[in-house]
């Protein structure tokens, strides 16, 4: 069992003898008895559980958080679609900035070690979950990866979150922001196609923008849409592969990281 | 694949009320789902037997409750439907509507024996 949550890091389903399929009656008062009659199991109680499907996956991420504020790590949750350049955003950022503040980084994707070897190739620390069928990094397998990693104090954490716009959303890692990565080959309505994505995030970062003159991509109206589903969203325009604006995101992360008491 | 890590949740959730209040069978399972939280019902149902096999709550019935989006205006402290979550406000225009129902996914009761 692991002795920082409790688990057993294996399938934690109890295993009881499948059951012979009763007679199902319906307790709530919603349900009307008009026209079909039940057999009631004389047994049968309703139970009251008003629980949040994802109290487990928050509580671990307040564990995070607490863990986080304790040892001023500066964690940043990255999303987006599959390639729109999470791993090169960070490479790029690494190169920058690893001189000047300690950087380690959590890499899920459902296979392959492939996104974390290019971050290793940095010289920085990083773990590659690997979340199977799973399509979203969960709070708990956060819990592990940062007992896992020898991640330092005043230093920054990124995560580079499985690319899905849609799933991750709902999964508080226990950072501090969410970042979506939107670059300019996808398509300028993705905000408003994807809103609980966008609605969730902190800042977007728009990037290859130096493909922007290859692509039918309308600025402007992509960040309507962003201010549309969350006005208070920071939008940052660049280029990873080019270098392109990149030192208003290296500066925006200095700024916070400077920050930590 | 999201509902089924949600479900997931589910089975733990009634494994944990099944020690605190001693059953050994659900019969019923009945999820809250908002509206305006990214969860499909339809996808919920589908997986539902799937994830339930060989628990406790092998064969149960799933009834979903659905719930409308609400919201209340920022600056006219009025409220109103949302069909999304970003919608602004009806009856002033402005931008930002704090959601009051809809974003809810839970567990709200079990019949067990």
């Amino acid at each position: 069992m692991c002795g920082i949550c409790g688990c057993s890091q294996t399938n934690q389903t109890t295993k009881l003898k499948p059951v012979v399929k009763q007679n199902q009656h319906l307790l709530t008062s919603a349900h009307g008895h008009a026209g079909h009659a039940h057999d009631h199991h004389e047994n049968e109680r309703l139970i009251q559980v008003e629980q949040n499907l994802l109290n487990k996956n928050n509580s671990y991420a307040a564990q995070n958080r607490a863990y986080f504020k304790q040892h001023q790590i500066f964690t940043l949750n990255l999303v987006s679609s599959p390639g729109a350049g999470k791993t090169t955003l960070l490479v790029e950022t690494i190169k920058r900035l690893k001189d000047r503040f300690p950087i380690t980084v959590i890499e899920g994707d459902q296979q392959t070690e492939r996104d974390a070897d290019r971050i290793r190739a940095t010289g920085v620390q990083a773990l590659q979950i690997n979340t199977g069928r799973a399509c979203h990094l969960d709070a708990h397998g956060i819990g592990h990866a940062i007992r896992e990693l020898d991640v330092k104090d005043h230093s920054l954490l990124a995560i580079e979150n499985v690319g899905n716009l849609v799933c991750p959303s709902s999964f508080d890692l226990g950072e501090a922001l969410k970042v979506v990565v939107l670059s300019v080959t996808e398509g300028d309505d993705k905000p408003i196609k994807y809103p609980d994505m966008f609605h969730a995030a902190d800042l977007m970062l728009l990037n290859k923008t130096d493909l922007l003159p290859y692509v039918d991509f309308d600025v402007e109206q992509c960040i309507r849409y962003a201010r549309q589903v969350n006005p208070d969203i920071e939008i940052i325009k660049l280029s990873s592969t080019k270098g392109d604006n990149f030192s208003t995101w290296t500066d925006w992360l200095t700024e916070r990281l400077s920050a930590l008491p | 694949m999201h509902e089924l890590s949600l479900l997931e949740n589910v089975r733990d959730i009634l494994e944990e009320h099944a020690v605190t209040q001693n059953f050994s069978k659900v019969t019923q399972v009945t999820l809250e789902i908002g509206k305006l939280s990214c969860v499909e019902p339809e996808a919920l149902r589908f997986g539902f037997d799937v994830v339930m096999k060989d628990s406790l709550a092998e064969n149960a019935t799933l009834l979903i409750s659905e719930l409308d989006g609400l919201g209340l205006c920022q600056q006219c402290h009025r409220e109103m439907q949302m069909k999304t979550l970003y919608e602004p406000c009806i009856h002033c225009g402005h931008a930002f509507v704090r959601i009051t129902q809809g974003a809810e996914m839970k567990v709200k009761d079990l019949v067990v024996i």
